[in-house]
C-alpha cells in the first residue's frame, strides 16, 4: 500500500496538471461567449509537441538544452514533496518550506536563463521582467508560509496541513490574511492576470511567454507542461494549506480514493476562482505590480504579528 | 603522518614558508617566471601547512598558544590558536592554497609589464598578516599586524599602477583603512583603561571592571573599526573600488577572506570579551546586516563592471553573515544561550561559504577578463561557447551565491533564517518586529540576488558575442581552470555534507568562552539536519540526490521515447530583419526594471545630451548620448560634508600654526608651566 501511495503522491501533479489548465480555458472561454476547445485538449497539445521534429537557435548554448529537462524536473519533485491527499507522508524530508520556495527559485532561474540564451531581444526582457518579479514575490511567499508554520510550529508542508486542519475557526483571522497574500503570490508565480496573460500573442506583454519563445518540440512540450505542473502545485498548495480538511491519515483504498476525490473538488473550486478573477480584470501595468506583491508581503507580515 | 607535526608546528611552519616566499620573490624578481613560482608556490605549500594546523586544531583539539614575553608585557608577541582561530586560519588556508594555484596562472599577463618579484612579496606578506590577525592574542601584536594586512593589501591593490583608477582606488582604501584602524585603537585604549592590559585573556576576565559606558563606547569603536574592514553600508566606499582594482587572485583573497577578518574580530570581541550583553549591540548589528544585505544586492544590479558587481555582493554577504551574529548577540544578551549558538553557527557557515563561491565568481570573473581585458559586461556575451568550463564554473558560482539548492549557500542561509525565525517568537513586539524585518530583507535579498546573477551569467556568457575581444577568447589554463574546478567542488560538497560541517562549526562555537556546555541544539544524521526543536529540518544530500536521479530518468525517458525526432539547427526569431548583437538584452536594461522599482533608495540619474543638426529649431538631433547610473548617496551626504568639515576644522587648527619657531618655544614652556601646576 505505501508503494501505491507514493506513486499516487509521484505522478499525480503531472498526470492531473493539464485537466486543470483545460478546464481553466475551458471557463474562460464561456466567459468570453465562446465554446471553448475540450478540456482534455491540454493532452493533445503534449501529445502533438512530444510528436514534432525540433527547431532550435544556433546560439543556444547546453543552458537552453537542459533547462527545460530541469525545470520539468523540478515541478515533478515538488510536486511529490507537497500535501496532495494525505498527510501520511509527513517524513518527507523534501517539505520543508523553504526548499519548496528555493527549488522553485532554482527552476525560474533556469528559465531566465534560457531566456537570455539565445540572443533574441524578447526572451532578454521577459527574463528580465521574470526575475524582478520573481525576485520581488519572494519576500511574500517565504512570509506566507512561515505564518503558517508558526500556528503549526514546524516548517513542514505535511504538519502544517495537519495543524491547520484542527484550529478552532475563530482563529482564522490572521489566515484569511495570509490567504489574501497567497493567492498574489501565486497568480505572480503561475503567469496569470495581473501579472501575466497566458494567452498573449503580443511579444511586448509577454513575461513567461517571452522566455520560452524559442522553444519548440519536445522541449516545448516539457516546458508547457512544467509550466501546468506548477499550476497544480500552486492550487494545491492553496487547497491544502489553507483548506486542509480532506486529507487522508489512513492508508486504506476507501480513504485515499476519497481524499482524492475531495482534493480534485478543492482544486476545481480554486481553478473557478481563478478563472473568474482572470475574466473580470486586466492586465495591471508592468511598474504598478511591485505594489501588489508588497502588499502581499505586507499583509503575512501583518498574520505572523496577529499570530504571534 | 598527521600525528607526527603539532598543530603549532605546522602554523609555524606556514609562517616560515610565507616568510621564505616573500623574501624570495624580491631575490628572483629580475626573472619574471621564477618569482611567480617561487611567490606562489611556497604560499601553496604554506596553506597547506596551514589547513593542516586548522584542521588539528578543529578536529583534534590541538588547541595552543604561545607567547615571546618581552620587558613589557603589552608589548610581549601573543598568539592564541583556538577552534573560532582554526575556523578562520582554515578559510584563509584553504583560498590561499587555491588562488596561489589560480595566480600561477593568472599573473603570466602581467610577465615583462609589472614587477612579480614585488607581488609575490606583498602577496605572502599578505597572507602572513591574515594568519597573525586571527591568532594574536594581544591588543597592540594585533595593531601590528593588522596594519601589515592594510599595508600588504594596499600595495597589491595599487599593483597595476599604470592605471590611473588603481591608484585611486588605492588612496581611498589607504584613507578609509586608517581611519578604522583609529577607531580599533581607541577601542583597546578604553579596554586598557578599564581591565589594565592589552591581553585578550585578561580583558576577558577582568571586562566586569570596565563601566556600561566605557562598554558602549568600545562597542561603537570597534564596530566602526572593524565594519569598515568587513564592508558594511555606509563604511563600504573603499570596497567596490579597491576590490575590483587588485589583481584577480588577489580579489578573490580579499572579498573571499580579509573582509571576513573584520567579522572574526566582531565575535571574537562582542560575542566572547564583551560577552554580548546588551539588546542594543546585537539589534543594531542586526540592522546593519538588514541594510548591508538589501542595499549591497541592489547596487550590485545597477553595475556592469563584472568585479564591482561582484565586490558589491560581498557586502550584501556580510550582511547576510551579520543576520546571524546580530541575532546571536540579541539572544546572547536575553541569555537564550542556545539559540545564540546556532546563530554562530549560522554566521559562521555562511562565512566559509561566502568564501568558496567568492573566490570562485572572483576567479571566473578573472578568466573572462584576462581573455576580453575589459571589465564591462556590455562587451562580453556569448563566452560560454569560448569559455565552456569558465562558464560552467561560474554558473556553479552563481548559483551557489543565490542560495539555490544543492549549492552550499542554500544551507546556510536556510540556517540563518531558522535562527532569525526563533527570534520572531521572541515575545517582546520591538525585538521580533526587527527579526520579521530581517525575515524580509533576506527573503527579498535572495531574490534579488538570483536576478542579480542571471543578469551577470546571461549577459556574459549567453548570447551572441557583442565585441570583437570576445570571439579571440580562450578558455583559460589548466592552473586556473584548475582552481575554479576545486572550488565549484568545494560549494558542492560543502553544500551535500552540511550536517557534518555544522557539527565541525559548533565545535569552534563551543570553544567559546560562556559556550561551552551549550549542546543539543540540531541533530544531524546522515547530513540530515534537524532543529532540537522539532520547527524545522533539512537534508540537503537529498535534495541533492533526488535531483540528480530525476533529472537522469527524465532525460533518459524522454530521449527513448522521442528518439526519432530530428532536432533542425536554425536561426533565432528575428522578424525579418538581420539579428544584431545590440538587440540582445544589456545588463543595464536587464537590472533597469528593479532600479525603477527601487528608485527610492538608489536614486537613479539620468543624462540626456542631445546635439541638433539645427540648434534654432532644435527639431533633428544628429546625436544623442543617455548616461545611465545611480548618484553615490554616501559620498554626497555623508563623505563630502564629513570632508568639507574636516577641511574647516583645519582652518582653524591653522590660526595656531604660525610657523614662526619662538612661538611654537612659548607654546613648550606654556604647557610645561599648565603640567607643573597641574602635578603640584
Amino acid at each position: 500500500m505505501t508503494i501505491i501511495i507514493w506513486t499516487i503522491q509521484l505522478a499525480l501533479v503531472p498526470i492531473l496538471s493539464p485537466l486543470f489548465l483545460g478546464v481553466l480555458r475551458k471557463i474562460k472561454a464561456r466567459f468570453q461567449n465562446r465554446v471553448g476547445a475540450n478540456i482534455f485538449q491540454p493532452y493533445r497539445n503534449l501529445w502533438k509537441l512530444f510528436h514534432k521534429d525540433e527547431v532550435m537557435s544556433e546560439d543556444a548554448s547546453w543552458i537552453f538544452r537542459i533547462a527545460p529537462y530541469l525545470i520539468f524536473t523540478i515541478t515533478i519533485i515538488l510536486g511529490a514533496s507537497i500535501p496532495l491527499f494525505s498527510t501520511w507522508l509527513s517524513n518527507n524530508l523534501l517539505s520543508d518550506f523553504l526548499a519548496v520556495v528555493y527549488l522553485v527559485a532554482l527552476s525560474t532561474f533556469f528559465l531566465a536563463l534560457a531566456g537570455i540564451d539565445v540572443g533574441s531581444a524578447f526572451g532578454g526582457f521577459g527574463s528580465s521582467r521574470e526575475m524582478t518579479l520573481a525576485a520581488l514575490t519572494e519576500g511574500g511567499f517565504i512570509f506566507s508560509f512561515l505564518a503558517l508554520s508558526f500556528l503549526a510550529h514546524s516548517t513542514n508542508l505535511f504538519f502544517i496541513a495537519s495543524a491547520v486542519s484542527v484550529l478552532p475557526l475563530f482563529s482564522f483571522t490572521p489566515i484569511v490574511l495570509v490567504f489574501i497574500s497567497f493567492v498574489i503570490i501565486m497568480l505572480c508565480e503561475t503567469a496569470h492576470f495581473p501579472f501575466d496573460n497566458p494567452a498573449t500573442h503580443l511579444e511586448l506583454t509577454m513575461v513567461h511567454e517571452a522566455m520560452i519563445l524559442e522553444y519548440s518540440g519536445k522541449r516545448l512540450a516539457l516546458i508547457e507542461w512544467a509550466a501546468a505542473n506548477k499550476f497544480l502545485i500552486f492550487l494545491a498548495l492553496g487547497a491544502n494549506m489553507f483548506f486542509p480538511w480532506g486529507l487522508t491519515a489512513q492508508t486504506d483504498a476507501w480513504s485515499v480514493v476519497s481524499a482524492l476525490g475531495i482534493f480534485v473538488v478543492k482544486v476545481l473550486i480554486l481553478t473557478t476562482f481563478v478563472a473568474i478573477l482572470e475574466s473580470s480584470i486586466a492586465k495591471f501595468r508592468f511598474f504598478r505590480l511591485y505594489d501588489l506583491l508588497f502588499t502581499a508581503f505586507i499583509l503575512s507580515a501583518m498574520a505572523i504579528l496577529l499570530i504571534l | 603522518m598527521l600525528n607526527l607535526i603539532s598543530a603549532q608546528f605546522s602554523f609555524f611552519l606556514a609562517l616560515l614558508l610565507l616568510a621564505i616566499g616573500a623574501v624570495g620573490s624580491l631575490t628572483f624578481a629580475k626573472k619574471d617566471w621564477l618569482a611567480n613560482l617561487w611567490g606562489n608556490g611556497l604560499a601553496i605549500l604554506a596553506s597547506v601547512s596551514g589547513l593542516v594546523a586548522a584542521v588539528k586544531v578543529l578536529i583534534f583539539n590541538e588547541a595552543f598558544t604561545y607567547t615571546i614575553n618581552s620587558t613589557f608585557s603589552n608589548l610581549s608577541l601573543s598568539l592564541a590558536v583556538d577552534k573560532l582561530s582554526a575556523f578562520f586560519v582554515l578559510i584563509i588556508s584553504l583560498v590561499a592554497f587555491l588562488s596561489s594555484i589560480y595566480g600561477i596562472g593568472y599573473v603570466k599577463h602581467f610577465y615583462n609589464k609589472y614587477n612579480l618579484g614585488v607581488l609575490g612579496f606583498f602577496y605572502n606578506i599578505f597572507l602572513v598578516g591574515m594568519l597573525f590577525v586571527v591568532s594574536a592574542h594581544n591588543g597592540f601584536f594585533f595593531l601590528i599586524v593588522w596594519e601589515i594586512m592594510s599595508l600588504a593589501s594596499y600595495f597589491l591593490v595599487i599593483f597595476e599602477n599604470k592605471e590611473n583608477n588603481n591608484i585611486k582606488a588605492g588612496s581611498l582604501y589607504l584613507v578609509m583603512t586608517h581611519v578604522g584602524t583609529a577607531f580599533i585603537m581607541l577601542a583597546f585604549l578604553l579596554l586598557y583603561r578599564a581591565t589594565g592590559s592589552l591581553d585578550f585573556s585578561v580583558i576577558k576576565a577582568n571586562i566586569g571592571n570596565a563601566s556600561l559606558l566605557i562598554k558602549n563606547l568600545v562597542f561603537i569603536f570597534a564596530l566602526i573599526g572593524f565594519g569598515t574592514k568587513a564592508g558594511i553600508i555606509p563604511f563600504h566606499i573603499w570596497l567596490p573600488s579597491a576590490h575590483p582594482a587588485a589583481p584577480t587572485h588577489v580579489s578573490a583573497l580579499m572579498s573571499g577572506v580579509m573582509i571576513k577578518t573584520g567579522i572574526y574580530m566582531f565575535i571574537r570581541l562582542f560575542v566572547e570579551i564583551l560577552s554580548g550583553t546588551e539588546l542594543w549591540w546585537g539589534a543594531t548589528i542586526l540592522i546593519i546586516g538588514i541594510i548591508s544585505s538589501l542595499l549591497g544586492v541592489l547596487y550590485a544590479l545597477t553595475e556592469h563592471d563584472i568585479k564591482r558587481l561582484l565586490a558589491y555582493h560581498s557586502i550584501e554577504n556580510i550582511g547576510i553573515i551579520l543576520l546571524g551574529l546580530g541575532s546571536a548577540m540579541i539572544f546572547l544578551s536575553l541569555n537564550l544561550k542556545t539559540l545564540a549558538a546556532l546563530s554562530l553557527v549560522a554566521a559562521l557557515f555562511h562565512t566559509l561559504n561566502h568564501a568558496t563561491f567568492k573566490a570562485l565568481l572572483f576567479m571566473g570573473a578573472g578568466s573572462v577578463i584576462s581573455q576580453t581585458h575589459t571589465r564591462n559586461i556590455e562587451e562580453y556575451g556569448g563566452l560560454i561557447k569560448f569559455m565552456p568550463q569558465t562558464a560552467l564554473y561560474f554558473l556553479i558560482g552563481s548559483l551557489a551565491i543565490s542560495a539555490l539548492p544543492p549549492f552550499n549557500g542554500f544551507f546556510s542561509e536556510w540556517l540563518t533564517f531558522q535562527t532569525i525565525f526563533s527570534g520572531i517568537q521572541i515575545p517582546d513586539i520591538l525585538t521580533k518586529s526587527m527579526f520579521i524585518l530581517a525575515a524580509g530583507s533576506l527573503a527579498f535579498t535572495g531574490g534579488l540576488a538570483a536576478a542579480c546573477f542571471v543578469k551577470a551569467f546571461g549577459v556574459t556568457f549567453l548570447a551572441r558575442p557583442r565585441s570583437v575581444a570576445v570571439l579571440q577568447a580562450r578558455e583559460s589554463g589548466f592552473f586556473m581552470r584548475f582552481s575554479m574546478a576545486a572550488l565549484a567542488l568545494a560549494t558542492l560538497i560543502l553544500g551535500i555534507f552540511a550536517g557534518s560541517v555544522s557539527k565541525i562549526i559548533l565545535g569552534a562555537v563551543n570553544n567559546l568562552t560562556g559556550f561551552q556546555r551549550v549542546s543539543g541544539i540540531f541533530f544531524t544524521q546522515k547530513q540530515t539536519f534537524e532543529l532540537s526543536n522539532g520547527f524545522a529540518a533539512i537534508s540537503t544530500p537529498m535534495i541533492f540526490v533526488i535531483l540528480s536521479v530525476v533529472l537522469l530518468l527524465i532525460y533518459g525517458i524522454v530521449k527513448i521515447l522521442t528518439s526519432k525526432r530530428k532536432v533542425k539547427i536554425g536561426r533565432t526569431w528575428d522578424c525579418g530583419t538581420k539579428l544584431e548583437p545590440q538587440m540582445e538584452i544589456t545588463a543595464t536594461s536587464f537590472a533597469r526594471s528593479i532600479v525603477i522599482i527601487f528608485k527610492g533608495a538608489l536614486k537613479p540619474s539620468k543624462q540626456l545630451e542631445i546635439e541638433y543638426r539645427d540648434a534654432d529649431m532644435r527639431y533633428f538631433p544628429k546625436s544623442r548620448n543617455v548616461e545611465l547610473g545611480i548618484v553615490d548617496v554616501y559620498r554626497f551626504y555623508f563623505y563630502q560634508p564629513l570632508r568639507d568639515l574636516m577641511i574647516r576644522l583645519s582652518g582653524y587648527a591653522k590660526n595656531v600654526q604660525i610657523g614662526i619657531l619662538n612661538v611654537y618655544i612659548a607654546y613648550i614652556f606654556l604647557i610645561l608651566l599648565i603640567l607643573l601646576f597641574v602635578q603640584s
